[in-house]
């Protein structure tokens, strides 16, 4: 590809995305030829259901929300070199310490920064041992982050039927104190601050990676450990630094999920309002490049298809499950490297054949 | 504790171990080639429902579990292909895995007509064998067996000898001759079935049903199984029937308020992820994984 000028080789990336995100709806849309629903009513549904009106878009931000954090988790891992698919848990536990909080009886402002703060120190902690086990005994970070998001579902589950329980309601953990909830930026829908907050944690991300530093030595590590560690760049520093701020962010996630998202500001027993936000964050980092702001807006693209997916599921009757099998098939998509470079050479040989 | 107390546990245990000790043993056979799949909690679930709708179309348990293997095997190609000749991310593609069984599995439960939940007829269901003490499934055998002939394969055979070859030095193995990629393929193949098989197991004998849970991490306690065996099949029989006690244990404790009062079921059910840890932390200086592992291979 050296005859491509260096512009179009930048927009590589964002091709390969479009072009993944192209081939799931089509998958999609053969899945639902064959079951007989009619796959352009049921984009048009979706995507008018996602995107179509003020309200609709504020819904998938409010969805985009907690996977633009979650994603973040991912992708700073993956910029230095590692596979942190741990955010999952973290997320749980940071939404669980933020609600903890409310059982203290504090006043606003100081109650809604403590939340923040103890999901943001939880997560951290829930991390901490993925790092710690990797530098002193060598454990592969798949493997332990997969164990601590399954001791995280347990924990979760004793904590909100035994310890953080509503009085009032097994089901769920107590709410929020109504001062240190987020407030909605649109009145009658879910969209609110935690939006901004993800924001800032974009900007911050974005800051720490290509501004700093920290930032350099962690993107050094992720193209060539070897070189790095010659270049006198610490290793050890790298793996702490990347499970340490992943696990913040994820469990920022939690907090801003449960002190954000109307109607109940609890964490509800079965975890419906987190799960599965960690691996999704996973699919949202990998469409965004692993990029900041390619994250965002990946985050809203995954946060309209589970808006629409539902309006999807009223009018055509296209089960709202099929957006998740078009996620799979994109992401199983972006692990082929190159997939510009595969398609344009499938194309060649088209034309050559015709 | 009675004794009928002992039996009903062992047996939950043993029937517990036959999907984790399954998929294990087939992520040992791809692990020992280079291969890590990620992706093996979606194809349990894929295979589950294969598994199911197989037996109520045929008619026959058997052929239930057949379609579970079909269905694996064809995953297993998948991940097989975009791992080794398209050079692709193996995590990547595993999660992309997870994610679209998840999905797939969801849509076509809904769209069989109850959403979230399928029941196979008892007919069609693995039957099992009366023992006095307790009813045994012949999947329990077969697991035994199936862990015997891949210990046997890996470590007493030729080709077992060629799969490790190239799971710990593909370029060393390409000079001798060995083609890698095919090699590696034929093992994503080969572990696919077996998680297939194990997904079968769930739907067509143990639960006698479909539900998009069904899984529950099963794929992802046999990924840590395999570390915990270090790569050794007869070791991953030991795994599964260890996560299946704390299965067994958790269940039975759940249905006695006497003991759910001293300990939570929710600590029993975290007990064998937090020994997992324990143990592959303790036993990672010991265990050798092959130098190829999760690497694509690239002739130069």
């Amino acid at each position: 590809m050296s005859t491509l000028k260096p512009w179009i080789k930048r927009l590589n990336p964002l091709v390969e995305s479009l072009m993944a995100g192209l081939i799931g709806l089509v998958i999609g849309a053969l899945i639902m030829l064959a079951f007989g629903y009619n796959p352009i009513a049921a984009y048009i549904s979706l995507f008018s259901g996602s995107f179509g009106s003020v309200y609709s878009w504020a819904e998938s931000l409010a969805n985009a929300t907690p996977l633009i954090l979650t994603a973040m988790t991912f992708a700073i891992a993956m910029r230095g070199g590692l596979f942190n698919i741990g955010a999952e848990g973290q997320l749980y536990i940071g939404a669980l310490a933020a609600v903890a909080v409310s059982l203290i009886d504090l006043p606003f402002p100081l109650n809604a920064v403590a939340a923040l703060g103890a999901a943001i120190v939880a997560g951290m902690l829930w991390s901490l041992p993925v790092a710690l086990l990797k530098l002193t005994r060598g454990v592969h970070e798949v493997i332990s982050t997969i164990m601590l998001n399954w001791i995280a579902h347990f924990f979760a589950f004793y904590l909100i039927a035994n310890v953080l329980t509503d009085p009032k309601r097994g089901e769920k953990t107590i709410s929020i104190i109504e001062s240190a909830r987020l407030a909605r930026i649109l009145p009658g829908t879910s969209l609110n601050y935690g939006l901004v907050i993800a924001l800032i944690a974009v900007a911050a991300i974005l800051f720490l990676l290509w501004r700093t530093s920290a930032g350099f030595e962690m993107r050094a590590s992720g193209y060539n450990q070897e070189a790095t560690h010659y270049a006198g760049i610490s290793l050890r520093k790298q793996v702490l630094r990347v499970f340490l701020i992943g696990g913040a962010i994820a469990g920022l996630a939690g907090a801003v999920q449960v002190m954000g998202r109307p109607p109940t500001y609890a964490v509800m027993s079965g975890l419906p309002q987190l799960m599965n936000l960690g691996f999704d964050g996973i699919g949202v980092a990998m469409i965004g490049r692993n990029h900041p702001v390619g994250i965002v807006f990946a985050a809203i693209f995954f946060g309209g298809l589970m808006v629409g997916g539902r309006i999807m599921q009223f009018s055509p009757g296209v089960p709202l499950e099929l957006v998740r099998v078009v996620e799979g098939v994109i992401i199983i998509t972006l692990a082929i490297p190159e997939l510009r470079r595969l398609f344009t050479f499938f194309l060649a040989k088209f034309k050559r054949g015709a | 504790m009675e004794l009928a107390h002992i039996w009903g546990i062992l047996f939950i245990s043993l029937h517990a171990m036959v999907p984790i000790t399954l998929a294990a043993i087939g992520e040992t056979i791809e692990e020992s080639a280079g291969l890590f799949n990620i992706g093996l909690e979606g194809i349990l679930l894929l295979g589950a429902l294969a598994g199911a709708i197989g037996a109520e179309a045929s008619g026959s348990a058997t052929m239930g579990l057949m379609a579970g293997i079909a269905t694996g095997g064809l995953i297993g190609l998948l991940f097989g292909v975009l791992s080794t000749t398209l050079r692709g991310s193996q995590l990547i593609t595993g999660v992309g895995i997870n994610m679209f069984a998840l999905g797939f599995v969801a849509l076509m439960l809904t769209l069989l007509g109850a959403p979230g939940f399928h029941s196979v007829p008892r007919a069609v269901q693995v039957p099992l064998i009366p023992l006095g003490i307790g009813n045994l499934s012949p999947m329990v055998l077969v697991t035994v067996f199936l862990a015997v002939v891949v210990w046997w394969v890996l470590r007493r055979t030729q080709l077992g000898l060629w799969i490790r070859a190239v799971g710990e030095n593909p370029a060393a193995a390409d000079v001798a001759g060995l083609r890698v990629n095919t090699l590696r393929l034929g093992t994503a193949i080969a572990a696919g079935m077996l998680a297939g098989l194990a997904g079968a197991y769930l739907s067509v004998d143990w639960f006698g049903a479909v539900t998009k849970e069904i899984t529950a991490g099963r794929g992802f306690i046999a990924l840590a199984t395999v570390v915990f065996s270090g790569l050794n099949p007869l070791l991953a029989l030991l795994g599964g029937f260890i996560f299946g006690l704390f299965e067994g244990l958790a269940t039975w404790i759940s249905t006695y308020p006497a003991i759910k009062k001293i300990i939570p079921w929710q600590f029993v059910a975290m007990a064998p992820y937090i020994i997992t840890l324990l143990v592959v932390a303790g036993a990672i200086g010991r265990v050798r994984f092959p130098k190829g592992l999760g690497v694509p291979y690239l002739r130069e």
